[in-house]
């Protein structure tokens, strides 16, 4: 809480350099605009602006500001408008919404009218596109923390696994493999395979290593005096994991899930992008890019951007609770 | 036999007969099968004996040998099952494409790697250890930056990709934007923490010098800072790369490794997708390789740098 004023500063701050910066990104199409609507500007033709600065512009001009801030299809939207558009493609898309109550022989479990359903199941809504996004991430991340917590336990336990495996489990890290996920995919629906895993599969490989890597770590914090003690109440090998390793690894595999789980969306979103996907935050982006919307490319980053703070902000919160239960909380 | 098996617990008898076991049952369900778990569990064997013996060589040899195999079985596999070269190309395949195709490569790595992903990488990098100094003389700026800047980092900045092809072109100035805002706050938010990281003593002893404040910045807390600054850098190294190449996905010139990806998968191209994987992969890790070395010069009477000798 005491951070909140600080944050806060920052924030607006972010907003209004922001709404200062979208005069000026606008202003040359306003501008133009403006020319060939019959407007008086200086310079008067359009190859003369062309040649002069930006800011030479603004002052000779200063009547076409106003059209620079409400400008059609702009470079740069204003925040309120981005907001807006978010609005109109969640909220906003509900028509005639009533109770209906339920029916046994309605499939629909909400008793909800189909005008609140629009909300979920419009083609333009933003939750029913970032429903798209999430569901294959939180597969794949689920899929690629369990697999990853396997390997570290492997990895830990048997010394040839670990001298074989770690160094490239590292290294992969080094490598930019988001950048052919797109690829991934289509090979995966060339050999058949549709539908949610193609796109977790690419969540799952980017949130595995940071987990295998992470939880290598936390596996082997216990110190030797506590491995000692285990070894004095002749304990087995699974009894070590279970009552000392797992636990005091925790921390370790909270920081990573964190890391996972926001690079599991971005490998979502990339995923995507360039293979023609018709749903998804990956998709809005890229059809935003192809028709100049660049309303509904913000609005769509900005849903995306609220999904990884869910997504973290979620973990963050069972870190707290489970650390505090377990009395490690720093 | 009986000493052996004493030093390698993993190569009792029992597990070498489960091993067999697993080879006969591959080899009647498909011969080619029973070979390929043969290859594997032999390697497997070796690494298990390896890894036993002491010496140093091991930490180089044993994960060499396991790169190795994971080559040779993809090798196998795809010349065994006769995979289609459009699902999967050998690696074989792929490196004639690299040896054939060395100009296109280059080119590629020099339009997505050098123009776009080091000039961004260097001018983001650069701005946040800047902006992390202005702010640092204002404790409200930094508390107020660190926890925005936290959450900026774990977003999917990536997204922006088609918002600055549009301001900047398709030219690689568009790719090093990218590039700019994927690496900005990870070494913003790194900086920050580290400009905070000296402890009153050293501060109290600056001060009985008469240090100025950009003494002290310079002298004591820029150097105390960099083992911070260069985690950031680390980080971002592999961000830049992705930035570079998933731009050039919304729209480039007719050269660069994200345009080749994109154009090579269209046509069914894989061996050179798979080259460009390759490059990005050699370029990603010898990118990194070369931060870790600076790291090294740089901050070696740092703990975790001495602790390596």
């Amino acid at each position: 809480m005491r951070n909140a004023i600080p944050v806060l500063t920052v924030v607006v701050a972010i907003l209004g350099i922001w709404y200062l910066a979208v005069g000026p990104m606008n202003f040359r199409l306003a501008l133009d605009a403006a020319t060939r609507g019959g407007t008086e500007v200086t310079p008067a033709s359009v190859a003369e602006q062309g040649e002069t600065g930006l800011i030479r512009l603004m002052l000779d001009n200063p009547q076409v500001m106003p059209a620079a801030y409400a400008f059609e299809r702009p470079r740069l939207p204003q925040p309120q408008h981005v907001v807006a558009e978010m609005y109109d493609s969640t909220f906003g898309l509900i028509r005639r919404c009533a109770w209906q109550g339920w029916s046994a022989e309605s499939d629909n479990w909400t008793g909800l009218s189909d005008g609140c359903l629009r909300v979920v199941e419009n083609r333009r809504s933003l939750i029913f596109h970032a429903w798209k996004t999430l569901a294959p991430t939180l597969l794949g991340f689920a899929i690629g923390t369990g697999l990853g917590i396997l390997l570290a336990v492997g990895i830990v336990y048997n010394r040839a696994m670990d001298l074989s495996v770690m160094p490239w489990a590292i290294a992969s890290q080094t490598i930019p493999i988001l950048a052919i996920a797109p690829m991934i995919i289509v090979v995966m629906n060339a050999v058949g395979i549709q539908g949610l895993l193609p796109k977790s599969l690419i969540s799952s490989y980017l949130s595995f290593f940071p987990v295998v890597v992470g939880m290598v770590k936390g596996l082997r914090s216990p110190g030797q005096m506590d491995l000692d003690l285990l070894h004095t109440y002749s304990a087995s090998a699974p009894q070590q994991l279970w009552k000392l390793r797992l636990p005091s690894s925790l921390p370790y595999l909270f920081a990573s899930l964190k890391i996972g789980v926001a690079a599991a969306l971005v490998g979502t979103i990339v995923a995507e992008l360039p293979t023609g996907a018709r749903f998804g935050l990956g998709a809005r982006l890229l059809s935003g890019s192809y028709y100049g919307q660049t309303v509904q490319i913000w609005a769509a980053l900005l849903t995306a951007a609220i999904c990884a703070a869910l997504l973290v902000g979620t973990i963050g919160a069972m870190e707290r609770r489970t650390l505090n239960r377990l009395g490690l909380a720093r | 036999m009986m000493a052996m098996m004493q030093r390698y617990p993993d190569l009792r008898p029992r597990n070498l007969s489960i091993a067999s076991a697993v080879v006969v049952i591959g080899a009647v369900v498909d011969w080619r099968l029973g070979l390929v778990l043969a290859v594997w569990l032999a390697a497997w064997g070796l690494n298990i004996v390896l890894s036993g013996t002491a010496g140093a060589a091991k930490r180089f040899v044993v994960p060499a040998i396991f790169g190795i195999t994971l080559l040779v079985l993809w090798q196998m596999s795809v010349r065994l099952f006769d995979v289609s070269s459009v699902i999967l190309p050998a690696p074989s395949d792929i490196w004639v494409t690299i040896r054939g195709s060395g100009a296109v490569l280059w080119a590629d790595f020099v339009q997505t790697v050098v123009k776009g992903a080091l000039s961004g990488y260097v001018i983001g990098a650069g701005l946040a250890v800047l902006a992390a100094i202005a702010v640092d003389r204002s404790q409200f700026l930094q508390r107020g930056l660190l926890p925005v800047g936290n959450f900026i980092a774990a977003l999917p900045i990536v997204g922006t990709a088609p918002i600055f092809v549009m301001w900047f072109g398709f030219g690689w100035q568009s790719k090093a934007a990218v590039v700019v805002a994927m690496v900005f706050f990870p070494v913003l938010v790194n900086t920050v923490a580290g400009l905070k990281d000296t402890d009153a003593m050293q501060r109290d002893l600056m001060r009985t010098y008469a240090a100025s404040y950009w003494q002290s910045l310079f002298k004591l807390r820029l150097p105390a800072a960099l083992p911070f600054i260069f985690n950031g850098l680390k980080v971002s190294t592999t961000l830049a790369l992705i930035g570079a190449i998933v731009a050039e996905f919304f729209g480039s010139p007719i050269v660069g490794m994200g345009f080749r990806i994109k154009t090579s998968f269209g046509t069914l191209e894989l061996a050179m997708v798979w080259a460009e994987i390759a490059v990005a992969a050699v370029a990603g890790s010898g990118f990194y390789g070369l931060v870790t070395l600076a790291e090294k010069q740089l901050t070696f009477w740092h703990p975790s740098q001495r602790a390596n000798r």
